[in-house]
């Protein structure tokens, strides 16, 4: 168990620039995420950590002591990969193991170490099996398990559940969840999708063009917003932007709105727009709304609300408070 | 019931059939063979006059045991001696180089590795015909005439083998060696424990092709080997023609051949099932 430190780190490929200098602090135990959309260098930044990408200037530091230049297995990290990269000819038991044989660890202390992560992952019965021969989720049990029996000092996560059903991904969330925090291991996780992040987070990393946009915890995050990325990239459905003169604000650029913020009313409020189309989700419905200059916009509200009829005209109406205005700069003011 | 009597006379006609061609087909094919070993359980005076016997005759063991413990020129036992380790020779050499340079050209980067492969990859083009004179050349050089290195060594190395190896090893996913490294396993005991069980089916694959180009090498060992005693077998068939007035022993030919043919046979037999085996595992 360590802390876990990058200073300034930043990537290049050539002539690209992939990280533009990043600096976390993560704390013993913590568990961050590291959200962003395809391609904002969120992979690269894990894989660097892991060891399996040089870095090109700034530095990492597990637990104090410097491991740039240090092989994936002497930085004490287990990583859980996307696609689980378990070894095909391998029992469950072997896959699990390897990594100790590898270090010539006793055997009886490996099937000690074995034992006690099949027993925390259920996947005693499968000890004998291949992976071939497992589901999707007991598959991502096994390379879970890979990571715990080695002790790690940092769990690293690449999207480990980007491959599993719906209902799956749910499960294991949570499982990776309670998991994490019976184990109070370091852990980094980098995923697309912002439920997992803002469920699974302790902090969360908002990840946008191989820049941290925002650091914090989820709720922090989604509540306040710093940049006009950020507002829009967490929250689903996502938040309503217009431009700022639109609204009768006269600094910034643009202004946020969240969904739910917005409430509809047949007497005149701020704006007046035309519904499009409702969608019932039951507990919630999304109301779209065209303005008359054609932009959509989403209210989110109450299932228990009657539903609007498509093209009947209505008013928005929002509390101040519940404008997020940005800068030029997409920097929120 | 229903069900299955359905099943079988939907099948029915088709079935008898492409049964009848394929049993046709394997009669024809095995005609020239049956002739072949026939021939080797008769005597001299039976073959040559007309019409040539189709049923097996009395001759059986004394036919093979003269020829695999006296032969025309040599015994064909030491022939097929000789022809194994030639072949087993050939057959891991090929494996063991190609899977090992396969190895380096896909997971190092080194100066020239493109230049290495295009290298290897040129080799294709050049059959052992081609460059028989200078590699004669080389292993008298060497003194490896009529020597089981001189046999081996010109015809281990293999751009064939190689390529396939390097296509395989290419679709190994990059995490597994990813993971690998993160487990702490050395680029070769990632070979070792990893990519080595992983290509356990290709591995079997060209150990039966491997083997029978090896076996069935013919113009080389003819170049090379001048005593009988390193005679391998495939050319040993041939140095038992009778040149001049002598009389031609058909009966030892037929059996010496008939013996050629069973090492491969084996080979693939016992090949084929892990190959099958492999196929039906597949893990990808």
């Amino acid at each position: 168990m360590a802390t876990l430190t990058l200073d300034n780190v930043r990537k290049s490929f050539g002539a690209t620039d992939v990280i533009h200098g990043v600096n976390i602090d993560v704390a013993d135990g913590e568990f961050i995420v590291i959200v962003g959309p395809s391609g904002c260098g969120k992979s690269t930044l894990l894989r660097m950590v892991a060891g399996l990408e040089g870095i090109t200037s700034g530095e990492i530091r597990i637990g104090d002591k410097r491991v740039n230049e240090a092989e994936p297995m002497e930085r004490n990290i287990a990583m859980v990969f996307q696609n689980y990269a378990l070894y095909p000819h391998m029992s469950v038991f072997d896959n699990m193991a390897y990594g100790l044989k590898i270090a010539k660890t006793p055997k009886d202390e490996i099937a000690a170490r074995v034992a006690v992560a099949a027993k925390l992952l259920q996947l005693e019965p499968y000890l004998d099996r291949k992976p071939r021969e497992l589901s999707g989720g007991q598959r991502q049990r096994v390379a879970m398990g890979r990571a715990i029996v080695r002790k790690p000092a940092v769990f690293l996560f690449d999207e480990p559940l980007s491959n599993l059903d719906a209902k799956l991904r749910v499960q294991m969330r949570l499982e990776i969840k309670q998991l994490q925090r019976e184990l109070g291991v370091t852990s980094l996780y980098v995923t697309h999708d912002q439920v997992e992040a803002m469920t699974l987070a302790d902090r969360m990393i908002v990840m946008n063009a191989g820049k941290a946009d925002q650091i914090g915890k989820p709720l922090e995050v989604y509540e306040n917003p710093q940049t006009e990325f950020v507002a829009g990239f967490i929250g689903s459905p996502a938040t309503n932007f217009m431009p700022a003169g639109s609204v009768g604000v006269n600094v910034g650029k643009t202004v946020g709105i969240r969904p739910e913020h917005i409430q509809l009313t047949d007497s005149p409020t701020r704006l007046q727009a035309r519904v499009a189309y409702c969608e019932a989700l039951g507990a919630e419905t999304l109301v779209h709304l065209r303005l008359p200059h054609g932009q959509l916009i989403t209210v989110r509200q109450g299932g228990h609300l009657p539903l609007p009829s498509e093209g009947t005209d209505l008013w928005l109406g929002w509390h101040d408070a519940a404008m997020m205005v940005f800068g030029e700069d997409g920097k929120r003011i | 019931m229903s069900d299955q009597r359905g099943m079988v006379q939907r099948r029915g006609l088709g079935h008898w059939f492409t049964h009848l061609g394929l049993i046709i087909g394997v009669l024809f094919i095995f005609f020239p063979i049956w002739l072949a070993f026939v021939a080797s359980t008769v005597t001299q005076p039976e073959i040559v006059r007309p019409p040539m016997p189709l049923l097996p005759g009395g001759h059986f063991i004394e036919n093979y045991s003269k020829a695999l413990f006296s032969g025309v020129n040599a015994p064909v036992a030491s022939m097929m001696l000789n022809s194994l380790i030639m072949a087993l020779g050939i057959t891991i050499g090929k494996i063991v180089i190609s899977l090992t340079s396969a190895f380096a050209i896909v997971y190092f980067r080194f100066p020239g590795r493109t230049v290495f492969f295009w290298l290897i990859f040129l080799t294709l083009m050049l059959p052992v015909e081609v460059r028989i004179v200078p590699t004669y050349e080389v292993i008298a050089n060497f003194g490896m005439l009529n020597s089981y290195s001189g046999l081996i060594f010109p015809l281990i190395a293999s751009a064939t083998a190689t390529f396939l190896f390097r296509q395989f090893f290419l679709t190994v996913p990059d995490e597994l060696t990813e993971a690998a490294r993160v487990d702490g396993a050395s680029p070769m005991q990632f070979f070792w424990h990893i990519l080595l069980p992983m290509s356990r089916t290709n591995i079997a694959a060209l150990f039966v092709i491997l083997f029978i180009y090896g076996w069935n090498q013919y113009l080389w060992p003819l170049l090379i080997t001048t005593d009988p005693s390193m005679n391998t077998i495939v050319m040993g068939i041939k140095q038992m023609f009778p040149s001049g007035d002598d009389l031609a022993d058909w009966p030892v030919i037929m059996a010496t051949s008939i013996l050629a043919m069973v090492p491969p046979v084996i080979v693939v037999i016992s090949m084929q099932k892990l190959f099958i085996r492999g196929l039906v595992d597949s893990e990808k």
